[in-house]
């Protein structure tokens, strides 16, 4: 009875949490879904809480509430820290996979040694290399995007860098192989242990040659590891809810990944083992081009004029906390009829999706937010195009130049708008040490200063006017 | 650590009775993953795009499921060291359905149309 009733719970919470996600096509239900999913979890909680195995109730309550300790402040912090906290939860997700495996493992062993049959094993096996890589590959991921001072920002690489690896990976696969067939052995417990260490150390290499163009596509590989990570304790568990709710985690964190390499033009491999940001430091010192600077007051005149308006925000909106005075500029171009929509590219920022949550949180509202298949076909029939942050995302040379790093990369077609604003930080060429083209056509003048500066100039030079009138 | 699992594992092994043998249908298992795989891209495919950083932390807080598997591990008859592992992975897990909800709700809350927007926006 106690099973039936069980498995029955196991199946709502499992048909929930598809219509969480079923839910989340469209904005306007996207809410409901997490309604769902509080269920579907609320359920499988109680329902697990409430099997005759489970004794001391102590053990469960102080993890919970200190799990509601941590977690709602981690829920508050800010929207441009969102990816850094993602990362965060991706390494608790790892982390918590790595030790019910470890603990299963030990258990079985003291307890019950006919229950480690080799798929058993092989479950724990990939439940821990899964569980701790992720752990500590997602700590280095959330260190890098927090800017923590002893992480380095830039990719570190150094010979064979790769090579070893994959030598250390073969390692613990290998060492991993010899407990599935010998799991009751006398050193079995000495080497699991090993085993555990080095796919903590894996999980930190596999990061460390990874710049910060690359974070979307990272995150959402570790997504994806946490959600198979899930999936593997559901087969260690026999627990269906496990490997179906894993599933559904691995598959979205799948997804994105594959959604993210497209917006990049490059392979799975090419991310995790390319070490980008580092290639293109040679080219730089040849021909000196010149920008042609604009005052706020002169851009402020011409946007005022224009019917299309095209923003395209990137990470730099996001450093320089500029979204809300970018609303404010929307709200002044709006008061004056100019249409103006958002070029949101899939890889701008730090996560997927971070451009749009960030003009959302700044209230404008998410129709005028829009995908870079969408608007390029409209780009010529834009007459400024204001380019926040973004540098990559709008860089030609990912159309025309077969040696840049970027190549081959889709674009947001700024340069087809009838004239460019830019607004760069400083003058010193490239963010990330590539050069853009953009910056030097003859339709492109620069905006120089910090982007939240600059746009409040901006908005300051158009309310002035109206004010006038 | 690892003496420690030693010496408990020696003296649980002499209190331990009997087991039946398991008789678990992993075939069974995998069939459900491949299937669950194969619901999840199709849902995850059609998810907005200006929902993909909402998407990953919903999706976040929904893997926390791990938290079946440590309520299970953290509050057993089992020996002290084991519980403590099943202690913090439920503490991981909870923190991660808690804060992985809220965010999710609190990021879908600002998405708003031109008509529900509030009149000017706040500043």
């Amino acid at each position: 009875m106690m099973h039936a009733l069980t498995q029955l719970a196991y199946i709502l919470a499992t048909a929930l949490f598809i219509f969480a996600l079923h839910w989340m096509n469209t904005p306007a239900t996207a809410r409901k879904g997490v309604y769902a999913g509080v269920a579907g979890m609320t359920i499988a909680v109680l329902v697990t809480w409430v099997q005759p195995s489970v004794v001391t109730h102590l053990w469960i309550i102080l993890p919970i509430i200190a799990g509601f300790v941590v977690g709602i402040p981690l829920a508050r912090v800010p929207l441009t820290a969102v990816p850094q906290r993602t990362a965060l939860s991706h390494a608790f997700g790892g982390l918590a996979a790595g030790l019910v495996g470890t603990a299963k493992y030990y258990l079985w062993f003291s307890e019950g040694p006919e229950n480690l049959t080799a798929f058993r094993m092989i479950a724990i096996i990939v439940e821990i290399l899964l569980g701790f890589l992720t752990f500590t590959g997602s700590l280095m991921a959330a260190g890098k995007l927090q800017e923590v001072k002893w992480i380095p920002q830039r990719p570190v690489t150094y010979p064979g860098q790769n090579l070893m690896n994959l030598l250390l990976l073969c390692v613990a696969v290998g060492l991993g192989a010899a407990l599935v067939l010998h799991p009751t052995a006398t050193w079995a417990p000495q080497l699991f242990p090993a085993i555990i260490v080095m796919a903590l150390v894996f999980g930190v290499l596999l990061i460390i040659p990874i710049g910060g163009a690359d974070m979307p596509t990272v995150i959402a590989i570790l997504n994806a590891y946490a959600g198979l990570a899930a999936v593997a304790m559901g087969f260690v568990l026999d627990n269906k809810l496990l490997i179906t709710a894993g599933a559904l985690d691995g598959s979205s964190g799948l997804i994105l990944a594959i959604i993210m390499c497209k917006a990049m033009n490059r392979s799975f491999s090419n991310v995790l083992f390319g070490a980008f940001g580092q290639v293109q430091l040679t080219k730089g010192a040849g021909e000196q081009k010149s920008y042609k600077g604009e005052t706020p007051e002169g851009a402020a005149q011409i946007l005022e004029q224009a019917s299309l308006v095209v923003i395209v925000p990137g990470y730099g909106m996001a450093v320089a906390q500029a979204q809300h005075k970018v609303r404010e500029l929307y709200d002044q171009l709006k008061k004056r009829g100019v249409t103006v929509k958002f070029a949101i590219h899939p890889v701008a920022g730090r996560m997927p999706g971070h451009m749009n949550v960030l003009l959302a949180e700044a209230d404008i509202p998410y129709t005028d937010l829009v995908e870079m298949d969408e608007i390029n076909p409209d780009m010529p029939q834009c007459d400024v195009c204001l380019v926040v942050g973004a540098n990559d995302v709008v860089n030609p040379a990912a159309r025309s130049d077969t040696s840049s790093p970027i190549y081959g990369m889709p674009i947001i077609d700024a340069d087809k708008a009838r004239s460019v604003f830019a607004i760069k930080r400083s003058k010193n060429p490239g963010f990330a040490g590539i050069d853009n083209e953009l910056y030097f056509a003859d339709k492109t003048w620069m905006l120089f200063g910090d982007a939240k500066a600059v746009i409040g100039e901006l908005v300051k030079q158009l309310a002035g006017e109206s004010g006038m009138h | 650590m690892t003496s420690l699992f030693l010496v408990q594992a020696t003296a649980d092994s002499a209190a331990a009775g009997t087991h039946t043998l398991p008789t678990v249908d992993f075939w069974g298992l995998l069939f459900v993953f491949v299937l669950a795989s194969f619901i999840g891209m199709g849902v995850i495919r059609r998810v907005s795009r200006l929902l993909h950083t909402p998407l990953m932390s919903i999706t976040n807080a929904i893997s926390a499921i791990a938290v079946v598997g440590s309520i299970l591990v953290a509050g057993g008859e089992y020996p002290l060291v084991i519980k403590v592992l099943g202690a913090i992975a439920l503490f991981a897990s909870m923190t991660n359905i808690v804060s992985g909800f809220m965010i999710t709700d609190r990021m879908l809350k600002m998405f708003k149309t031109d008509e529900k927007r509030p009149a000017g926006g706040k500043s």
